[in-house]
Order: C-alpha cells, then sequence, then structure tokens
C-alpha cells in the first residue's frame, strides 16, 4: 500500500515537472506534426490548448508512439530520418535511420520492429528501433504513403500512391505475398481490430475499399457524396476505425468534412463539418473524442464522438499533418 | 575491331535512326539552333513481348523543327525535352507491372522530320507497336494521322496546342495530352475576370504560332467578358537577340511602343516563338502587369509545383533527367501513364482494349492536379486545372472559383461539347 502511494506520488512530480501537472481526468496529450513549421504541437485534449511546442527536424509527417507511449517517433521527411523524442520531457533521445523521404510508419504490435514508407524511393524500410538498425527494405509500388501493420503482427500492409495498390508483406519473410489494385491514390491503410478487414482510402479515386484480409478481395467500396460539394473536392484519406468496430471516421481533405460510416453495413450516416483540407485523424484512448488534422486552416477539430459533432477547433503550425494521442 | 555480323532487320533500323539522331544534331548545332551539350538520347530499340507476361511498347517521336534562337538563354529546350517526361512514366509503369507481369517499353525516333518522321512511325506500327508519344508540327501530326489510319495505333500530341487539332480537323486516332490553346487563354482569361482586370490591350508577334495564340486570346477574352481595347503587332528583326548592349534600345523603344495605347489594366502578348515577350514587362509607359505568354503565364505544368503531392513526382524528374520538369514532360509523362494506367485497369496488354478504356467512363489519371483526370469523349484532350504563373512559382490555378458547369468545372476551360466542330467521335 506505502509502495503504490509512493511510486504515485513519484509518478506525479515526474509529470508535474514536465509542464502538466495536475490534469483532470481524461485528459490526453495529442502530439501534431506541423508540415511546414518543423515543430511538433502538444495538445491537453480536455483543455484544447497547446500546451507545448517541439521544435524538431525538417518536414515532420507521420508520428507514432512506441516504449508504452514513452518515445515520440516523429518521420522527418526532407533529413532522411526517424527522430525519437521522450514524449514527457520532449527532449531529443536519438536519430533512427529510415531510408529516403519517410512518410508515414507503423509499429509491429509486439513494440517493434518500425515499417516505414519512403515516399521518394518505392520502397518499405523495416527498422529495429532499438538497436537502429536497418533489418530490410521491401520493394513496393511508386510513391510508399499508408501503412498498416495487422493486429496478429503478421502482415504490414503499404499503400502506394502512383501504383494504386494495397500491397501485404509478410513480416517474417519481408516478402510481398498480394497487390490489390485499389482506386486511384491509396493513402491510408487501416485494419479493423478483429484483422479481418482493412480499409483503404483512395484520394483521387474518391473511395474507400474495405478489403478482405483472408480472400485478400475487395468485397466494398464505399463512396461518398456532399451536396453543394463538387465531387473533385471529396478526397477520402484519414481513417479510423472504433475498437468495437462499428463506426469508422474518414477524413475527406478538400472537402473539409468527416464522413461517419457504420463500419458493419459500410453505409455513410453523416458528415460533420471540420477545419480545411482535413487529412490525418486520431482517437483519443477512451474514443470518446476524435481529432483532425487540418492543413490549410492551420488548426486541429475535436470531435465528440458520440454526439458526433465538432465543438472545438484548437489552432497549431502550419500545415499540420500527422497526429497520435497518448493516454499518459 | 567492327564486327562483321550481317546486321538484322530491326538493327538495321536502329542504326539508321541512330545516323539520322546525328545528322540531325549536327544540322541544329551548324545553324545554332542548339546550345549545351549533345544530348543523351539513345535510340532504344522496341522490345518483343516475353513469354510469361504481357508487354506494351510505346514510342517517343519527336520532329526536328527549325526554331528561332529564343530571347533569353533560359528559354532553349533541353535536349530531351518530353523524352524525360515519358521516361520517367514508363519507369513508373514498370514499377506497377511488376505486381502484375506486365512490362513497359520505350522506343525512340528523333532526329527526323516530314515524311522520313511517317514513314519511320508507319514501319514501327505494322511491326506492332501502338503507342506514339509524338511532339510534332500541327501539319506532320496530321499526316501521321492519316497514314496510321488502318492500323490498330494511336497517336498522342505532347506538344501541340493548335486549336483545329482539336476542333475542324480532330482525328480518332489522336488523343491530346498537350493543353489547347483555347483552355490555356481561357484559364489566363478566369483569373484577370476574378482579379477584376477588365481594360486589356493585345501585342502580338509576327509568327504563325503568335497569330493561332492571339486568335485564342481574343476569343477567350470576349468569352468571360473581358475587353480588349487596343491591338498592336511587334516587328522584329530575328537573329538581333545577341547584340551586346541592347538593353539601352529596348529600354527606349518598349516605352514609346506602347505609349499610344489607351489606358488598360493589362497588357496581353501573344509571342509564342518567344522572340521579343521579355522584353515587356518593366518596360511599359504606364506601369501595367503583362500576362499571356510572357509574365504572367498560363501553363500545363509548372517546375516549382508542390501542390498536390508533387514533391516527390519532382524529385523523381530532377534525379532521372538533371534538370527540371517542363510541359512537354509532363504531357509525355501524362501520355505514358495513361497507357499504363489502362493497362493496370483493364488488366491487358491489347492496344484496342487499352485505346477503348482509355476512352471510356471508367478511366481516370491522377497526375498531381489534386483531382482525377479524363478526356474529353468528343475530341479526346485531357482535362486539367492549368496554372497561372510567373517563371519562379504560381500565382493561381485555374479553373477559378464561381465559374461553373454543370459536368465538371474543367470544362469551362477550352471548347465545350456544345461548341465543338470535331465530328470524329459522334
Amino acid at each position: 500500500m506505502k509502495a503504490v502511494s509512493r511510486s504515485l506520488v513519484a509518478t506525479l512530480l515526474a509529470t508535474a515537472s514536465v509542464t502538466i501537472a495536475a490534469l483532470p481526468a481524461h485528459a490526453y496529450r495529442a502530439f501534431v506534426s506541423n508540415e511546414k513549421d518543423n515543430t511538433i504541437s502538444v495538445i491537453d485534449t480536455e483543455k484544447a490548448k497547446v500546451i507545448e511546442t517541439i521544435k524538431v527536424g525538417q518536414r515532420p509527417r507521420g508520428v507514432i508512439l512506441a516504449k508504452n507511449d514513452t518515445w515520440l517517433l516523429v518521420c522527418t521527411s526532407d533529413d532522411n530520418r526517424i527522430e525519437v523524442y521522450d514524449a514527457n520531457t520532449y527532449k531529443l533521445i536519438k536519430n533512427l535511420p529510415s531510408g529516403p523521404d519517410p512518410e508515414l510508419f507503423d509499429l509491429h504490435p509486439s513494440g517493434n520492429p518500425l515499417y516505414i514508407a519512403n515516399e521518394d524511393d518505392n520502397i518499405v524500410t523495416v527498422v529495429d528501433i532499438d538497436a537502429g538498425k536497418i533489418l530490410a527494405e521491401v520493394p513496393v509500388g511508386v510513391e510508399p504513403e499508408g501503412m498498416a501493420v495487422s493486429p496478429d503482427g503478421k502482415v504490414v500492409v503499404n499503400t502506394s500512391e502512383t501504383t494504386n495498390m494495397a500491397h501485404f508483406i509478410d513480416t517474417k519473410t519481408h516478402k510481398t505475398t498480394a497487390n490489390i489494385l485499389v482506386d486511384n491514390r491509396p493513402r491510408v491503410a487501416q485494419f479493423t481490430s478483429d484483422g479481418k478487414h482493412l480499409w483503404v482510402s483512395a484520394e483521387i479515386g474518391g473511395t474507400v475499399s474495405i478489403i478482405d484480409t483472408e480472400t485478400k478481395e475487395v468485397i466494398h467500396k464505399i463512396g461518398f457524396e456532399i451536396p453543394g460539394v463538387n465531387s473533385d473536392a471529396i478526397q477520402p484519406v484519414g481513417v479510423r476505425i472504433t475498437k468495437d468496430g462499428s463506426k469508422a471516421f474518414v477524413a475527406l481533405g478538400p472537402a473539409n468534412r468527416i464522413a461517419v460510416v457504420d463500419a458493419k453495413t459500410f453505409k455513410v450516416e453523416k458528415y460533420i463539418l471540420v477545419g480545411q483540407r482535413v487529412w490525418n485523424l486520431a482517437f483519443t484512448p477512451d474514443e470518446k473524442k476524435i481529432l483532425t488534422t487540418n492543413g490549410v486552416s492551420n488548426d486541429v477539430t475535436i470531435i465528440d464522438v458520440a454526439k458526433e459533432r465538432a465543438y472545438k477547433s484548437v489552432p497549431v503550425g502550419r500545415y499540420p499533418w500527422g497526429i497520435v494521442i497518448t493516454e499518459k | 575491331m567492327p564486327e562483321t555480323k550481317k546486321p538484322s532487320l530491326s538493327s538495321l533500323r536502329l542504326a539508321t535512326r541512330q545516323s539520322l539522331v546525328w545528322l540531325g544534331l549536327i544540322t541544329a548545332m551548324i545553324f545554332g539552333l542548339v546550345v549545351g551539350s549533345a544530348p543523351s538520347l539513345a535510340v532504344e530499340p522496341t522490345v518483343a513481348p516475353q513469354s510469361g507476361g504481357t508487354t506494351v511498347s510505346m514510342i517517343f517521336v519527336r520532329e526536328d523543327r527549325d526554331r528561332l534562337p529564343p530571347l533569353s538563354l533560359l528559354d532553349f529546350r533541353p535536349p530531351n525535352d518530353g523524352y524525360d517526361g515519358a521516361k520517367l512514366a514508363v519507369d513508373d509503369n514498370n514499377t506497377t507491372g511488376r505486381f502484375l507481369n506486365q512490362k513497359f517499353t520505350l522506343g525512340t525516333i528523333v532526329g527526323v522530320k516530314g515524311d522520313d518522321l511517317i514513314q519511320h512511325v508507319v514501319e514501327e506500327a505494322k511491326a506492332g507497336v501502338s503507342f506514339f508519344i509524338v511532339d510534332a508540327t500541327t501539319e506532320t501530326l496530321l499526316k501521321l494521322s492519316d497514314a496510321l489510319k488502318d492500323l490498330p495505333a494511336v497517336i498522342f500530341n505532347v506538344g501541340a496546342s493548335d486549336q483545329r487539332l482539336r476542333e475542324e480537323d480532330c482525328r480518332k486516332n489522336i488523343k491530346h495530352t498537350a493543353a489547347s490553346y483555347a483552355m490555356l487563354t481561357d484559364a489566363l482569361a478566369q483569373y484577370l475576370a476574378w482579379k477584376q482586370w477588365r481594360k486589356l490591350v493585345l501585342v502580338t508577334g509576327p509568327q504563325p504560332e503568335d497569330k493561332l495564340y492571339a486568335d485564342s486570346l481574343r476569343r477567350s477574352m470576349k468569352r468571360f467578358g473581358l475587353k480588349i481595347l487596343a491591338e498592336k503587332e511587334f516587328v522584329y528583326e530575328s537573329g538581333s537577340r545577341r547584340t551586346d548592349g541592347g538593353y539601352e534600345q529596348v529600354q527606349k523603344q518598349i516605352p514609346t511602343f506602347t505609349q499610344t495605347l489607351p489606358e488598360y489594366d493589362v497588357l496581353l502578348v501573344a509571342d509564342e516563338a518567344h522572340q521579343f515577350g521579355d522584353y515587356l514587362p518593366f518596360r511599359t509607359w504606364i506601369p501595367r502587369p503583362v500576362a499571356g505568354t510572357h509574365g504572367l503565364v498560363p501553363m500545363t505544368w509548372h517546375p516549382a509545383s508542390e501542390l498536390w503531392g508533387a514533391t516527390q513526382f519532382q524529385n523523381r524528374f530532377q534525379r532521372l533527367a538533371g534538370r527540371t520538369m517542363s510541359e512537354i514532360d509532363y504531357a509525355a509523362w501524362m501520355a505514358v501513364r495513361s497507357i499504363g494506367e489502362a493497362a493496370t485497369r483493364a488488366n491487358s496488354a491489347d492496344s484496342k482494349t487499352l485505346i477503348d478504356y482509355m476512352l471510356s467512363q471508367k478511366f481516370e489519371l491522377a497526375a498531381f492536379k489534386g483531382q482525377k483526370l479524363t478526356y474529353r469523349p468528343w475530341n479526346a484532350q485531357i482535362r486539367e486545372p492549368i496554372f497561372v504563373a510567373t517563371p519562379k512559382i504560381h500565382v493561381s490555378v485555374s479553373p477559378q472559383p464561381g465559374f461553373l458547369h454543370k459536368v465538371t468545372v474543367l470544362d469551362t476551360m477550352g471548347i465545350d461539347k456544345p461548341e465543338t466542330k470535331c465530328k470524329a467521335f459522334q
């Protein structure tokens, strides 16, 4: 009992020392990469405010957490590396090799390795984050972009923007096992939590393809129609699906909206107006909120998931791109 | 020691072409039409289909043209203009093709003109090549089209903006990835209308292509409610560009030349031959912007565009070509990518299947313009957003907000379906 309270005190103290003392319950921190500012904005999701701005390398895009949320990994695309920051002190821990122009990445569910899309080099690079070593390079299509590791860790999927495919890569052999054609300019890939389906957004095609991960077939294509919005402006990018597999949120780029989709029937239920050119999304760990990065209006919209309503926009740096949220 | 092996037919053809390239080059150099190092462009033979996969063969064709040297050293065309764009697209196609067991090859026919060019292309078409990416004059394109009429071949026009190729002289076997003059000048007119710069004057050069551009400017300005208050022709003696210290005279002549024009918002210039247009900005009698072929220019590609994910595309091109991407490179890239996209989606290498697919509703091309690009079904002209730009960076992209269309806003630029004189696709 005593030991527990002592460690609690220690944690609180440690937290206090990094400027975010005594947050109310369910206050999380969101890390938003600002592509043109070379910074990461840290947002307190409860106060809906930027509490810290971290200076990072050039052209930060993909962001992810590792090591039980103690490491923040940032793709600094123009520096051709992954920068690792302490997610609490915001100090640089080290740089990881990434191959040229890293854009997006995903971590193996075991915590290592990291799978990186090298947009300028038609490869996926596999990196051991402890040893800081490149383990493999897997050739894929032109302009690799989206990355997603399956919940069981057996498969990593990469999308290629100009080849227009979802490449399934075996995480043991590092060989592509299937290459599935989707619509033009695929951006984000997202597995359902049961691993049965893979959702792939196609920015120029204007659709989201649902792929059965067993048969490797496209079983459904979601289209979007918004009254008063030119169909060419509807450009799906970010996709997030609730853990229970009931709802999906799809960011529609210059249509400035998030589509709410019934993830069972694939029916679009609603469009939520957010900031301009919305690309990426992240749930808070309790899934009560979803945050969006709006590249042109330079802000982040916070959506109440239950009410399906945007209720706050938080100004961040220039061209907010990626987002990840920590429980801690 | 040279080999004495008897050359095969195909290598003979290759050798002929190669010598033609050099002949063309030498001629060009003698007449001072080419500066810089000799092009590294090699004549590449087309590759026969391999077993176990499908191969789509394409040929990049460039006609030798007598061009006046442009006013600015920066306006000389790079030796591999167009070819490098096609090459990048073939590489992109092959990266994709790897996953579908499809292979794409790119041959070349360059350094020839007129009937010689047509003969070479027809030979290749008869040998089974169906796709020709062609940078040639309007006259040669039309002759080539007629010569290929009964063969399963299609021409992609990547270098001619002449309106009549899309209108009264349109051809079923020519697709256009080069923008028409009407598209370009409509893009500019929309921007001027958006700015409310409505009072214009027009200065036209003496070359035939200058006149075509000027005709197109007149049509576009009228279409978007702008007024050309006065026109002047700019007469020049070609070859004066190298005159040492000529700027003093130019500095005195241009104000005098523009002094008699009525009060205007923008001076339009039609100088497709790049002979005098760059003399106008900053030298006019009254301080006004210049637009058209110089100053603020409508263009299909800008080498500094980073819009819509173009950064990686520009980088890939720079790595391959060692220079920035021109409009002709971009048009050639779109042509070869159209073929690749059709081959991927239709999962076929059969030329008829691919040609049909490109004209179908299903076809769409992602070409770093922020939306899918398609071909107009009535004249096979690609629809695309157009940059309105200065040499360093884009100022805007047309279509401009507020110009609406019931099919696609891209059809607010160029000759629309109800106005077309093209009958070949009916």
